[in-house]
Order: C-alpha cells, then structure tokens, then sequence
C-alpha cells in the first residue's frame, strides 16, 4: 500500500488496482464495497458470456462479471487465487472476477491521463484514463459500462 | 398535518372493522350494552376524527348515524332485524365516505341517501325529532396549565326532576398518557347541569420528588342535574378505567324509568326485551366487571343468560393489548436478515459436520443452540408480519349483502377461524380472488329463495367462509349451500365453447375443474356481478401466483366448496430441488402435476425437434430443462431422466425433462432482479444450504418459451406467476 502524500490530499482519490491477464486496471476505492475469494458462481441462463452466474453474498443473489471476458481478453482461469472485487454500480452490486488485486494507489485526477487513442474498441468502451504508475500503465475502468445488458434495462 | 390526517384514517380503518363487527354480533342477536356501546364509540370516534379534519360529510352522516346507534344504546329502539340491515347498509357507506374522504374526492350525496334517511327514520319513532346536539367537533386546544382550571359553576333554572350528584374522579397516570384531559372531562360535565368542582391537590409531592407523567389531583364533584346517572357516567367514558371514579347519586331516585324487575333481570343476566341501558349500577366498572363472570359460572341452566354474560366476561378478561406500528421497510429488513442468519448458520453447521467434531463437543452443543435460536427468531419475525385475516372475512360481509341485495336473495355469512394469520401481502393479495369467489357463490351457488324453498331448503342460503392452519399452510374454504355444480350444463359449455372435446369421458371432478379453463362462464346471462368470462380463471391464477393451489368439491343440491391452501408467507416457498446438467433447480411445488419415469417408448418425435411425451395416451409436449436454459447443447436421453408433468397458470400440461430429482424442501425466495435483472425462464433464485445458490424455475415462461421457439408465438400464455 502506497503512502498517503499529505500535502496533495485533498485533491486525491484512492483507487484499487488489479490485474485482468497481463493488464493492469483500477477503480475508485468508493466503489468497492469487498473484496473476497473466488467461489462456485452458480451459471444464468440466457446469460451473456462474461456473465459467470451468481453466488451468495451473505443472503444476496450477486452477479459475476468476468473482467476479462467483459474485455475481449478470453475467459479469466478461476482458480482459488482469483479474487472478486464487489462493487456498487448505481442501485446495484455486482462481483467483478479478476486474476488477482495489485495495489492500492492513491493519485490526485490531473495526474490521470486521456486513453491513448488506439482502435481497440474495448479501449473506448471501459477505459476512461490511464495513470502511470513506476513505469506500469493502469487503465481506470468505466464501471457504468461493464454492467451486463440486461442489468442495464432493469435499472 | 399530513402525518396525522393518515393516522386519522389507519384509525379509522380499525375503528370500521370494530364496528362492522359488533353489527354483525348485534344481527346475530347479541344485545349486550358491551357490543352497541363499541359500535357507538366507534362511529363516535370517526365522527370526532373527522371533526378535526373538516371532513362535514364524513362528520354529518356519522352524526346521523351515532344519533341512531344511541338510541338503541340507550334502550329507545329496539333492534330489529330490518333494523339491522339499515344500520349494516350505513356502515357501508360510513366506510365509503371514509375512503373517499381519503382520496379527497367528494361522494355524491344522492348516492347514500336513502340509507342516510332511513337512518334517520329510526330517530323518528314517535313522529317527532329528538333534539340534536349541535355538531361541534373543532380540533381541541390542548391546555397545558396545571392551575387556573376554572370550571364556573353557570347557575342554570332548577328543574324539579333534578337529581344530586357526589362524584369523586382521580385520574390516573394513564389518562392524561392517552393525552386525555380532565379539563374537557369536568366542562364536559358541567354542560350536564350545576356543578361545584373541588380540586384535592394534596397529594402533591415536592418539586424534587414530583414524577412529570404522574397524576397528583383528585376532584370531588357536586352535580345537580335533570340527567340520569347513565348520562352522567358517559362523560367519564373515555377516561374509564384510567381514572378512579366513583359517582353516587342522593335523594332522587336513579332509575326512574326501568322497573325493578328488568332491573332485577339484568342482574341475573337475563336478557330482557329492552336491555335497559340506563344502567342502574351505581358502582363503578370495577364491580361491573366482578359481576359479570360470576354470573355466568353461578347460572348454569338457561343457556341464553350465559352467552348474555359471555361478552362481559370476556371483554374483562382480556387485557388491553398495546400495539405499535411500524413501517413495513423496517419489518422486510429485519426478515431479510434474518433469512440470512437462518442460511449462514445452516453453512456454519455444515461447516462443523465437515470438521468432524465429537458429536458431544462443546462446539456442537453450542452450535445446536444456535439453530434452536435461530429458528425461534425466524418465527417470531415472521410473526410479525403475519395478520389475522379477520379484516378481510370482515370485507367479504359487504360483498355478500351487496349481490345479494342485487341479485334478491337472501344470503347469510358465516365466517369461522378469522383469527387465523397469514402473511400480510398475502391477506391482501387474496382480497380480489376472493371477492370474486365470494360473489360466485352468492350469484350462481345460492339458489333464488324460491327455488330454495321449492327444494326444501330454508329461503336464506348460506356461505360459509372459513381459514384454518393446515400442516403447515392455510386453508381458505368458501362453501354455499346452493345447488352444486350443474354438470351436464358446465360440460355442455365447454364442448360448445371447443374446450373439450364432444366425446371426452370426463369424471365428476374433472368437469367440475373446468371452471378454471381461461374463457368459461356457466351464466347463461351476462350479469354485472359475475360471469363476464374471467372468473375462476382469474382466481386460480391470482392464487396460483400466490404460490397456493385451489380445488372444488361439490354435490348436487347441497353445494359446492372451493378450497385454496395457500402458503403462509411469500418468503419461503414449497418446491422441488432437481439436478440439471449439474445444476441444482427448484421447480415451485404448486405447478407440479406429477413426476414421471419415461420410457423410451413414451417418447414420440414431432416436427424437427420437438418432441412430446405420451402420458395415459394424451400427448403432451417435451421440454428439455437443460437445453431449454442453454446448460447443455444435446438433449436429454428421456429414458436416463425424469419427466415431471407441470401446469401453467394457464392450464396447459408440459413435461419437463430433467436429470434427477434431489428432494423436496422449503426454500427463502431472493430476488435476482435487484442485482441482474429478470432472466426468461427464471422465477427467483434461493440459496441452498452449503451456501450456493440455486435458481428456481419460471414454469409458465420456460413453457412459454418452448413454443416461441419451436412453434410460434401465437400460443402464448400469460407469463405471470
């Protein structure tokens, strides 16, 4: 974890950084809600494929957005070692499925640069900016994108 | 303003069912002062309440109203029971003017008045009007002042027939806690006559030791009035029991115009014609309430003179209850928690058992109280929301005297097992199914009273609506003593309407169950009250969603009794976990028919993929589970499956394939649509003990579905439930 700079901090905002494949990615720490181990998803019908199913979050039904699959990047190996970050998203919670969580950095928003412009479609849909980080490139995920379809409309 | 405009009408509401209730106990010939004055006090209230609102509708018509109840309250009339049909019809609109007066919308004054005139007929007995009280209900100016309660002794002409009063009043706690005043109480009483009020503050304790919700002052009264005791005793009525009241009454005699014997009658507890109401005891309620049990333990011959009593006895015997009220967010929250605990600590158990403690560890003994506990949470929480379904029997009264005046027969009511509880959304999800069950019976079970006479019957039908817990779950009957089922006709029906066909061999039952086909009607006339085509239909699909099922039984010339078992609350429901392609499915026990191991032979092709299974030689269609939600590409091998016959609320018949049957079990419903949104084929999900979660089926979409897909989209059926 990443000291806190107190000069800057009033203009800071914390963020989670985790890896999907050989990426790195964050989001606004206000966001998170948990952080918690891989379980059994129970699979959705009908359901879009980087819609991994449902578990149980102590009493709720929570649906498991695979990161990588939401991506294009393939289908995340769901291995003990995955991890799902819990988010809110508007009204809703949603479980993001991801390799593994990297850091937690703390930046200040002019810090954030534009996503470069490239053609990858993925790029325009879920990054909104990148930070650079000793050298790493980390994207900040656009978290109202990343919702399934179907979740939208009922929203 | 608001707040208190929608407590005024939540009380309201309360109050109506109280006085719907002692009506109806007055039309069975309860004439007990205990039923007339509850009746009284409740319309008096609403009188009050809506007062205070400006409600001048609502306040004038209870006015009339309670003037008509007074009287039979203070023994001028005599309840009859043409009476009683006017007052029921009053309280009708009594509760349609609170409603309207809800929405803030006016009622047309035409609309109620007759009843309102023949209320007020009931006044006029002997030609002439008895003086009315002015209408005087302005919200009251609550004064806080402890001294300068000036009660001025208004001089007023000596009356020869006046009587003395000695009244000793101390107010209890309680009074002035139910915001009660003893100001009002004593003007109130001034208004009766002369009156000296003396104030006894001697039980006033220092400043230090004074408790600011205590009651510290007694009055001793002297009231010379023309009334009687009785009168004297009804402005202390809202403070009875909170105050220690004595009133004693010299020189004149107190009861005037009752003779001894009445009086003596009453003390037995013998009903008298006339029920005197000028009540002779001088004593205070406390005594009343003495006398009445030993009444009824004392005089075991007349069987009358104890139901008479009953009501007192009973009335004494029940302590007040306090309720609270509490918004319904609050009490789905603390049940949402709660289904969580009941889960996790399910996982936890399981969690021990795979640890593989000693069965006599501390571990498990503590675990084992953890479950006692928590299902006695579960319980209780569940409790709370659970309601009588009394409020709702009490509703359907109404429906009945409706169609039958309508329909001019004569209809009695009998309701039983009202103190049943249910879920509260199911107590008002059940209300339009059976209204509409209600009126069935009424217009087509109940013969007309000719009819009924013709066939030996007494001219008064009889529905009898009944509630009682049942292994598990409650059962709602609605019987009529009408003529039964006509069965030739309801087949005729069908076969002309191309619901069966003309040769189908159909047993008793089966033609009876043709009621609930979408599209039928036995009425030969299309009648206002029912018989538009979307009957019982309707009805089975409403209770069907309700995650209940409905029968009927009925015999010719006796009657028909429909029966619904319905659960007793929307949290859990009654299902069927089975195993698909790996998967752990509840299918909802209401929509199962049976369950079925197919033969290969049962099996027959149609079209590319269809298939469709032959059950008793009728063919229904074959739906794949697995396939059907896309968990696998090939089909099923049916003779490796289990086939289970499902009905939609529609009533079509499908099979369902699926791998294996696990068991049968209650399950906690929860939501998928919260977090996801709705997926076709899926009802809701629920989490099984080992802490996964489990997705229970659709039926009616996982059909309809199979034929958008294979067929068209022509054979749809509604989707709901």
């Amino acid at each position: 974890m990443q000291e806190n700079e107190p000069a800057a901090k009033a203009a800071n905002s914390e963020f989670v950084a985790f890896r999907v494949g050989a990426q790195e990615f964050c989001i606004d720490i206000m966001c998170v809600r948990e952080i918690r181990g891989w379980t059994m998803a129970t699979p959705l019908p009908h359901a879009p494929d980087y819609v991994r199913g449902v578990i149980n979050l102590r009493g709720a039904v929570l649906p498991i957005v695979d990161l990588a699959m939401r991506f294009g990047l393939g289908l995340t190996e769901s291995t003990p070692r995955s991890v799902i970050i819990v988010v809110h998203i508007h009204q809703q919670i949603v479980g993001l499925l991801v390799d593994a969580v990297s850091d937690i950095l703390t930046s200040s928003a002019d810090s954030m640069q534009p996503t470069p412009d490239i053609a990858s479609e993925m790029a325009k849909t879920f990054v909104k900016g990148v930070y650079a980080v000793d050298g790493r490139m980390i994207s900040i995920v656009a978290l109202d994108n990343v919702l399934p379809i179907a979740a939208k409309a009922a929203a | 303003m608001a707040a208190i405009r929608q407590t005024f009408f939540q009380e309201c509401e309360e109050q109506l069912s109280e006085m719907e209730m002692g009506l109806l106990a007055m039309d069975e010939g309860s004439t007990d002062s205990e039923t007339v004055n509850a009746v009284f006090r409740a319309v008096h209230s609403i009188k009050g309440g809506a007062g205070a609102f400006k409600l001048t509708q609502l306040v004038q018509f209870a006015h009339t109203f309670e003037t008509a109840l007074d009287f039979v309250r203070s023994g001028k009339l005599n309840p009859t029971s043409e009476m009683m049909k006017i007052m029921l019809r009053a309280a009708d609109v009594l509760a349609d003017l609170v409603e309207a007066s809800r929405e803030g919308r006016e009622i047309n004054e035409a609309s109620y008045e007759t009843v309102a005139s023949d209320i007020k007929s009931l006044t006029l007995i002997d030609g002439k009007e008895e003086v009315e009280e002015a209408i005087d209900f302005q919200p009251t100016v609550i004064d806080f002042g402890f001294s300068g309660i000036s009660v001025e002794a208004t001089p007023e002409e000596e009356v020869s027939s006046s009587h003395e009063y000695r009244i000793g009043f101390t107010p209890q706690p309680e009074l002035y806690a139910n915001a009660n005043e003893t100001a009002l109480v004593l003007r109130e009483l001034n208004r009766l006559g002369t009156m000296e009020a003396t104030c006894d503050a001697s039980a006033l304790p220092d400043l230090e030791s004074i408790d600011p919700n205590g009651a510290y002052f007694s009055w001793s009264i002297r009231l010379t009035s023309e009334h009687e005791i009785a009168d004297v005793r009804e402005v202390f009525e809202f403070v009875e029991g909170e105050a220690e009241l004595s009133i004693e009454s010299d020189g004149q005699p107190e009861v005037s115009d009752v003779d001894i014997a009445a009086l003596l009658a009453k003390a037995l507890g013998t009903p008298t014609a006339s029920e005197p109401d000028a009540a002779p005891e001088s004593a205070t309620t406390a005594q009343e309430i003495e006398i009445a049990p030993a009444v009824a333990e004392i005089i075991p011959a007349p069987a009358v003179a104890a139901e008479a009593a009953k009501p007192d006895a009973k009335a004494a015997a029940v302590p007040t209850q306090t309720t609270i009220r509490v918004e319904f967010d609050r009490v789905d929250r603390l049940i949402n928690l709660v289904g969580e605990l009941v889960i996790n600590q399910a996982m936890l158990s399981q969690r021990v058992i795979e640890a593989n403690f000693a069965g006599s560890s501390s571990v498990i003994i503590g675990l084992e109280e953890l479950e006692q506990l928590t299902r006695e949470i579960q319980e209780s929480v569940m409790a709370i929301r659970a309601q009588p379904v009394k409020p709702l029997f009490q509703r359907m009264s109404r429906i009945v005297r409706e169609v039958a005046d309508a329909t001019s027969k004569e209809v009695r009511l009998k309701t039983d097992g009202e103190a049943t509880e249910i879920d509260k959304t199911v107590v008002e999800r059940l209300a339009e199914p059976l209204t509409h069950m209600i009126r069935n019976a009424v217009d087509h079970g109940i013969e007309s009273p000719e009819q009924r006479l013709a066939a030996g019957k007494p001219a008064e039908g009889l529905v009898r609506l009944t509630a009682a817990h049942r292994s598990g779950r409650i059962v709602i009957e609605i019987a009529d003593d009408g003529a039964g089922i006509d069965r030739p006709k309801v087949r005729a029906s069908a076969i002309k309407k191309g619901l069966i066909p003309a040769d189908a061999q159909l047993t008793d039952s089966e033609i009876d169950n043709l009621l609930f086909l979408p599209g039928f009607s036995t009425a030969s006339t299309i009648s206002n009250i029912s018989g538009r085509g979307v009957g019982m239909d309707v009805v089975k699909r409403s209770i069907q969603a309700l995650g209940g099922r409905i029968s009927i039984s009925s015999r010719p010339g006796l009657g028909s009794t429909f029966s619904m078992s319905l659960p007793l609350t929307l949290a859990v429901l009654d299902g069927m976990a089975v195993s698909v392609a790996g998967q752990t499915l509840v299918v909802p026990l209401t929509a199962i028919v049976e369950t079925l191991k197919p033969k290969k032979t049962d099996i027959h092709a149609l079209g590319a993929e269809g298939r469709v299974m032959s059950i008793r030689n009728t063919f229904v269609p074959l739906i794949d589970v697995g396939t059907q939600l896309g968990f696998r590409e090939t089909a099923a091998q049916p003779e490796n499956s289990v086939a289970i016959l499902v009905e939609t609320g529609g009533g079509a018949r499908n099979a369902l394939l699926v791998d294996s049957i696990q068991d049968q079990r209650q399950v906690v419903i929860k939501s998928l649509e919260a977090n996801y949104g709705t997926v076709e084929g899926i009802a809701a999900a629920t989490i099984l003990g080992d802490g996964r979660v489990a997705l229970i089926l659709d039926v009616d979409a996982l059909v309809t579905g199979s034929f958008e897909e294979s067929v068209s989209g022509e054979l749809r059926y509604g989707t709901g439930g």
